[in-house]
């Protein structure tokens, strides 16, 4: 998790920021599931001859946040896409330099 | 895990790097197995590992795959790193044990909907009947999230930019 946060602050690459990003976002999920978890319970579908369960709400959310993740990552390439046409690059630091270089 | 992100952090190629997070997407899909979530790890495995690499491949095919060595010190971003890393690992001293069913997690609303669920919507599969009834706005919201997002990206990039520009040009 923490080397994914790593990779969207260390690296200047736009794509290599949103990769970080999905694996960063990844490890929260499987942190939420986690939660979830009951030691010798089964998934929560309801079946003769099981008790335990594990806790259905936290793979609800992480349902939710997986959709809502992919969305967000492809409005960011989309951004990325635009850039790359405006400016010729995905380089964090060539785009901040570009821009220095015409002052509005 | 780990040593996936840990190529992806090194390796320069983006096509790659694309690659090495859809298998990352896949190793949670298969944790999500594990820790009893068949959903979740369906909808990692089709969502996480298939759509966003499609997604970020076709992003590699119009503009560049390759990244440029980084110019700038990396100590500050990693002091950052460990320091939020140490924090949320203090934080993590707190929590239940793991898999205990005495969790407070596990005794608020979740043992209702699973007593419940099955009578009251006919769904054996709680994440679904929770998904799809109790919190059916939720999802609704979820879909206006994904709804705006398309139309995000048809401004971004849609076809009607790329006709209105010469007008611009000629106005300018």
């Amino acid at each position: 998790m923490m080397a994914g946060f790593y990779i969207v602050i260390a690296h200047d690459n736009l794509i290599k920021k949103i990769v970080g990003l999905n694996i960063f976002q990844a490890a929260v999920f499987v942190m939420y599931i986690s939660f979830g978890k009951v030691a010798g319970g089964t998934a929560p579908i309801i079946a003769e001859g099981f008790s335990a369960y594990s806790n259905p709400l936290p793979h609800v959310l992480i349902l939710t946040a997986i959709v809502v993740g992919v969305a967000t990552t492809a409005l960011g390439l989309a951004l990325v896409v635009r850039i790359n046409e405006e400016y010729g690059t995905i380089e964090d630091d060539e785009i901040q330099a570009a821009d220095d270089e015409q002052p509005q | 895990m780990a040593l996936t992100v840990l190529a992806i952090v090194k390796i320069r190629n983006l096509f790659a790097v694309v690659m090495l997070g859809s298998i990352y997407s896949l190793l949670a899909a298969a944790m999500f197995v594990v820790l009893d979530a068949v959903d979740v790890a369906f909808t990692e495995a089709a969502v996480g590992a298939g759509i966003s690499t499609v997604l970020a491949l076709g992003t590699l095919a119009l503009t560049t795959d390759r990244e440029k060595q980084p110019m700038h010190t990396k100590i500050v971003p990693l002091c950052v790193v460990f320091l939020t890393g140490a924090a949320l690992i203090y934080g993590t001293l707190d929590l239940a044990p793991f898999g205990s069913p005495q969790a407070p997690v596990h005794n608020h609303v979740a043992p209702t909907y699973l007593l419940e669920a099955q009578d009251k919507t006919t769904v054996p599969n709680i994440v679904t009947a929770v998904l799809a009834s109790y919190r059916g706005y939720d999802t609704l919201g979820e879909v206006t999230v994904v709804f705006i997002a398309g139309i995000g990206v048809i401004l971004l990039l849609g076809n009607w930019r790329r006709e209105r520009l010469p007008e611009d040009d000629r106005n300018a």
